[in-house]
């Protein structure tokens, strides 16, 4: 299972630094949405994936689930919206600015 | 009293918020923000002579003995640094007071200024490596948003190239936090300290602890510095203060943290670091000689300090240690007044160039005077406050024999004295370029901060003797690791 999953955390990570070489803002902006789900999986991934068993920890626990991935991909999701939403709205301002979308790369008139 | 320790962070955080709702009162946002930040620069104070007497300081949240919750750790690195960042902010404060436009102002300026300082403090407090990402983000976000509020062109542009830099940087954080997590199961800074000293650095640790290198390197601007000249000359004065004073300082101390703390053992990281080093003090002073825009040059100065400071680190040793935290304090100040007069002299002339502009002194001989100290002391002459710093790092450098070292960080201060001097020479010297009559006056309350850091640079070289207490408790912390383990851990380690 815990192979299965990183090999998707590799495609996605592919497909996201595919969309960040782009020159349109929307699809580099799409990009590091991709990474930040790739970079979730691995999170989740480390911690060791299902164990059956609840995340809690009796005096003699056999087995358990460790819940502190979990915790961490929450933060870092809230965190990744938050971003990725300014990101948006940066390049919306720019587009409003310039009259076109904003591209990071290639000739630009000024 | 181990409460007082995230006073720093929570303050900030708190009246960030309530500013949120005071938005037309711009008055009482003023005068919060400024206290805020002078309350946390005395808690800052109060502990360090604290952890002087007793011994480093932590708190550990919901009371989750270490290695099992979040804490914060007070030693005297970090407890020096929150103190000068605390100062220097609200000394830019009083800047922005007068420098920042009334529109940009009522635009949630405050509340964003104050989530900055929180993340900075934040992050030099914490002792858990994911609460230290958590911090930087706090920081970020606030810098994105500050980088951008006005909405200028320029801003827009240095912001977007800006964000994806850090949500870059940010992603191989994670990735260095994940790896970390999946090879030792631990997130404690101190923790991780004492299960990687127990399995041996082997090829996987010391790959994390490039990862690591590589993420606090884009954050700190060692090498990667290619995003840094443009954003931190885009924004207003006071921001661009902040920034220059502040961000690049947390990569800094990040840095510091990892390679004093946990990867240490490997001698090849130290190597690498000092490569780097050298590479960015080169590359920093070409940029600094080669534009004639003077907020660039000031931006490329941040990169030659950067690349200075972690010699300190490369040598590793117990001397260099003290001359990179006289430094660190040093540079914040010293930044924070080159930003702030380069910005000065922009809104004074309307020009950036510093070959468009001459005679200044006999316009503003006070603006130029301070000028001649900052540039003095960022160049390390005594008595001013870049001397110290230097001479420790020299010292550190010969002790191990680093002359290579030694040699680039002494003449990267000839590299910085010459980009300021020429400033200096076409701008301040010369031919006055404006007549009395139309030349803008020099308020009282924007010489004031200036003032204020140039005594505390003044200060910080003459008073050195006050300080060394605390850069010594700093010094001895960094390069005996057991005493921040001992600390976290207690003393039965395991």
């Amino acid at each position: 299972m815990e192979t299965l999953i990183t090999l998707l955390v590799g495609v996605l990570v592919a497909v996201g630094v595919y969309l960040l070489l782009a020159k349109e803002m929307l699809r580099i902006i799409l990009g590091t949405a991709i990474l930040s789900h790739a970079i979730h999986l691995l999170l989740l991934t480390m911690g060791g994936l299902k164990k059956g068993a609840v995340p809690l920890l009796t005096e003699e626990a056999a087995e358990y689930t460790d819940a502190l991935p979990q915790a961490l991909i929450l933060t870092a999701i809230v965190i990744s919206f938050a971003v990725t939403a300014f990101l948006l709205v940066l390049s919306y301002r720019v587009y409003q600015e310039s009259g076109k979308g904003p591209r990071l790369r290639g000739q630009q008139d000024e | 009293m181990n409460n007082l320790l995230v006073l720093p962070m929570i303050l900030p955080v708190l009246v960030g918020v309530l500013l949120v709702f005071l938005r037309p009162y711009i008055r009482v946002q003023r005068v919060l923000t400024i206290l805020t930040t002078i309350a946390s620069a005395g808690v800052a104070a109060y502990c360090l002579q604290r952890i002087h007497v007793h011994g480093i300081m932590r708190l550990d949240f919901g009371d989750w003995l270490p290695p099992h919750g979040i804490l914060f750790v007070g030693d005297s690195f970090a407890m020096l640094l929150v103190l000068a960042a605390s100062v220097v902010s609200s000394i830019i404060l009083l800047y922005a007071f007068t420098s920042t436009g009334i529109e940009t102002e009522t635009m949630f300026f405050y509340p964003f200024f104050l989530f900055l300082v929180a993340g900075v403090n934040g992050s030099f407090l914490t002792g858990d490596l994911f609460n230290l990402f958590v911090c930087f983000e706090v920081m970020l976000l606030a810098s994105y948003v500050l980088l951008t509020l006005g909405g200028r062109k320029m801003q827009l542009k240095e912001g977007i190239t800006y964000v994806l830099i850090n949500v870059l940087a940010s992603w191989f954080f994670l990735l260095g936090i994940a790896y970390l997590y999946g090879a030792l199961g631990t997130l404690n800074m101190a923790h991780i300290a004492v299960r990687v000293a127990e399995s041996g650095q082997g090829p996987l640790l010391t790959l994390i602890a490039i990862i690591f290198l590589l993420v606090f390197s884009l954050k700190a601007g060692l090498l990667l510095y290619f995003w840094l000249p443009g954003s931190y000359s885009a924004p207003p004065t006071a921001v661009a203060a902040l920034f220059g004073a502040l961000l690049t300082k947390v990569g800094i101390y990040a840095l510091y943290r990892m390679f004093t703390l946990i990867f240490i053992h490997d001698p090849l990281i130290y190597k690498i670091i000092g490569v780097l080093a050298v590479v960015t003090m080169v590359g920093g002073c070409l940029g600094a000689i080669a534009y004639s825009d003077i907020r660039q040059i000031v931006s490329y100065n941040v990169i030659i300090s950067v690349g200075f400071v972690l010699t300190g680190l490369a040598i590793a040793t117990n001397t260099a240690f003290q001359g990179a935290s006289y430094y660190l304090i040093h540079d914040m100040v010293s930044k924070a007044l080159l930003f702030l007069l380069a910005g000065t002299i922009v809104y004074l002339t309307g020009r950036s160039k510093f070959n468009e502009i001459s005679g200044l002194i006999r316009n503003y001989p006070l603006v130029g005077w301070l000028f001649f100290i900052t540039m003095l002391a960022i160049a390390g002459i005594p008595p001013f406050s870049g001397f110290i710093g230097k001479i420790y790092i020299g010292l550190g450098a010969i002790e191990t024999g680093s002359y290579v070292l030694l040699a680039v960080a002494f003449l990267s201060s000839i590299g910085v004295l010459y980009s300021l001097l020429r400033i200096f020479l076409n701008s301040f010297w010369g031919e006055t370029i404006i007549s009395e009559d139309d030349q803008k006056p020099f308020e009282k309350k924007m010489a004031v901060p200036l003032v204020l850091l140039a005594v505390l640079v003044v200060g910080l070289g003459v008073g050195a003797e006050l300080l060394s207490p605390y850069i010594q408790d700093a010094a001895d912390t960094l390069s005996n690791p057991e005493l921040y383990i001992k600390a976290v851990m207690g003393d039965d380690l395991e």
